[in-house]
């Protein structure tokens, strides 16, 4: 056991380096979470239970996890486009496009929520447009979905972006000159590769998707069993003085997101040695 | 000569506190929403008041946001010395989970605690369109309602209990009528914002809906900002007389020694002065003389008490606001 621990390594440092490693997820991410845990356990388990399990509740975690894997699996698709772009691409204007990437993770989310508003309400720039076509996006699980993929679009190109950036274009050209079709190099030698980093952008646009907040109340018009949130619902419940429904709520997100991402990791981890090996 | 930098920033650092210390007297005023504009106006006037009377400078800070929300930064540990709430719910809370302040807490003022009231009125569109002139006509198929959520918003509570007080008194007390009345009135209400700056922009800056029910206040507040030709001001034949109560947070004020001060600064509300400036801000003050003076400035309009209708907030919270209360039913799917 001890011996798979601490593998021997040229570089010196392993002990001060986990040690800090340790203590620093403890400070930030476990005494934090664990706290959410015990104050939660402060009041009685029928109470937590009732309060888990409400209609209203259970139909947030619907909206919640749903609209946030549909935002990451969309934001997967534009994201892998908008890298795909930025890396092989020249076009006048691309330090600008590359920069204007990462805005998402600039702004405050609340001001994203209000100028998505403003733009999907009836009538808004975009949403007087929509309208007649019957398509509502304010105050509708659309407009969380749009507000979501808004902050999750970064997560996929910064992830992508690099790896495609190292992949060899030589590749693709050996591929096609031994006779791949357009649909083969992408699905046999392009995909491959760029599979890790999209499970890990999606992963992570998810994991921010579901947490969101600011900019989702603005959008979503908070109407209680079609869309509102679960953080909201825990905002509403803290508003009530239920510290422990509170928690209890989150509780119940922080393990399925919890499950949810390492389910992604370890299929993330099987494709690169997938990958490695073949 | 970067050593130098860091040393003065050092000597600044611990010398800090010594030099407030020597300072003005500080106070913090926790207040919701609405009430931003008011309150810079009375720390001035009560600042100005307090120099003249001890020769002692007082620095007044405020802080501002859902009603709800503010009682719980209080209960967490912001250090208030006052609170000036918009219902009496949030600061029992505040006497109940924290032990900040006794029990009975709003007998230790005049008027409930209630240096000002305020109601609950409409704010509709330029020429009102839809010609809404009371509680009935916000039922009416086709009209769209924006209110804030009572569950997270004080101002929305005492809106929902104006509505259920209209209802019951026009039914001649029949419960049931009462609940389907605001069933039907928030069935048209497609937004439900978190507080009532939320909802006032929502009405006003996106253009959503035909009526926003609203603090008198605030309305007035937006009817000022927004100008007449796009907003006017509807006042319901029957409304809810709002009292939005102060208390001095006992513990704090005492951990700061700033119990003289923290009573005086509220006693000062009740001033003609104090209440002169409430008036102005569209509160409606509690003096006769005041109220006089500025009649013109609000409707006449019938109200009615929390206490005469629901039995005092603690049960009112109870049946309509809390899990499962009568607000949840209104959404639970048939």
């Amino acid at each position: 056991m001890s011996t798979s621990f601490k593998r021997p390594s040229i570089l010196p440092g392993f002990w001060p380096a986990f040690s800090y490693t340790v203590l620093y997820l403890s400070l930030i991410v476990l005494i934090p979470l664990s706290a959410v845990f015990l104050k939660s356990v402060t009041s009685s388990w029928s109470h937590l239970w009732k309060v888990v399990t409400e209609p209203e509740v259970v139909a947030s975690y619907r909206l919640s996890f749903g609209a946030s894997l549909v935002a990451g699996a969309i934001s997967v698709l534009i994201g892998f486009l908008v890298a795909w772009v930025l890396v092989r691409y020249q076009f006048p204007g691309k330090a600008l496009a590359d920069a204007l990437v990462d805005l998402p993770f600039a702004l405050p989310t609340a001001v994203a929520g209000i100028a998505l508003t403003s733009l999907y309400t009836e009538n808004g720039w975009l949403g007087r447009y929509l309208l007649p076509l019957g398509i509502k996006v304010a105050f509708t699980p659309l407009g969380v979905i749009v507000a979501l993929t808004f902050i999750g679009l970064p997560f996929v190109v910064r992830s992508v972006q690099p790896v495609l950036a190292d992949a060899d274009a030589e590749l693709e050209e050996a591929a096609a000159s031994l006779g791949a079709n357009r649909w083969q190099v992408f699905r046999l030698v392009i995909f491959p590769v760029v599979r890790p980093a999209l499970l890990t952008g999606f992963a992570l646009a998810f994991a921010r998707a579901l947490g969101e907040y600011g900019s989702v109340i603005f959008i979503a018009g908070n109407m209680p069993m079609k869309t509102e949130i679960t953080p909201l619902l825990i905002v509403t419940r803290l508003e009530q003085y239920d510290y422990a429904g509170a928690t209890a709520i989150a509780a119940v997100m922080l393990i399925t997101s919890f499950l949810l991402l390492l389910a992604i990791n370890a299929l993330e981890r099987r494709t690169r040695r997938f990958m490695v090996a073949g | 000569m970067r050593f130098g930098r860091w040393t003065r920033a050092g000597v600044a650092l611990l010398a800090g506190p010594v030099m407030f210390a020597a300072g003005p007297v500080k106070l913090l005023n926790v207040s919701y929403d609405p009430t931003r504009e008011l309150y810079q106006d009375i720390n001035a006037a009560f600042t100005r008041q307090w120099k003249a009377k001890t020769g002692v400078d007082v620095e007044i800070s405020q802080s501002h946001g859902g009603s709800g929300k503010q009682a719980r930064s209080v209960i967490d540990g912001l250090q208030a010395d006052v609170v000036t709430l918009a219902l009496a719910y949030d600061i029992d809370s505040i006497a109940e989970h924290a032990h900040l302040l006794p029990a009975n807490w709003q007998t230790r003022l005049p008027n409930n605690s209630s240096p000002y009231t305020s109601t609950v009125v409409f704010l509709v569109r330029h020429g009102n369109p839809k010609h809404i002139k009371d509680w009935d006509d916000l039922v009416r198929p086709g009209v769209s309602v924006i209110a804030p959520n009572p569950k997270s918003s004080g101002g929305a509570r005492w809106a929902y209990l104006a509505a259920w007080g209209y209802a019951l008194k026009k039914s001649g007390g029949d419960d049931k009528k009462a609940q389907e009345f605001v069933t039907r009135l928030y069935r048209n209400v497609p937004v439900l914002d978190s507080g009532a700056r939320g909802s006032t922009t929502t009405f006003a800056q996106r253009g959503i809906g035909d009526v926003l029910l609203d603090w008198e206040n605030e309305a007035f507040l937006a009817l000022k900002e927004l100008g007449q030709d796009k907003v006017e001001v509807v006042t319901p034949s029957i409304s809810i007389l709002a009292e939005p109560p102060v208390a001095v947070v006992d513990r704090v004020a005492a951990r700061h020694g700033t119990t003289q001060l923290a009573k005086a600064y509220l006693e000062f509300l009740y001033t003609p002065e104090g209440q002169e400036i409430a008036a102005r801000h569209y509160y409606r003050p509690r003096s006769p003389e005041i109220a006089a003076k500025y009649a013109s400035h609000f409707a006449k309009v019938q109200l009615f008490t929390i206490d005469e209708v629901f039995g005092g907030w603690q049960k009112a919270q109870k049946r309509h606001f809390d899990d499962g209360g009568v607000f949840d039913q209104i959404y639970a799917p048939k």
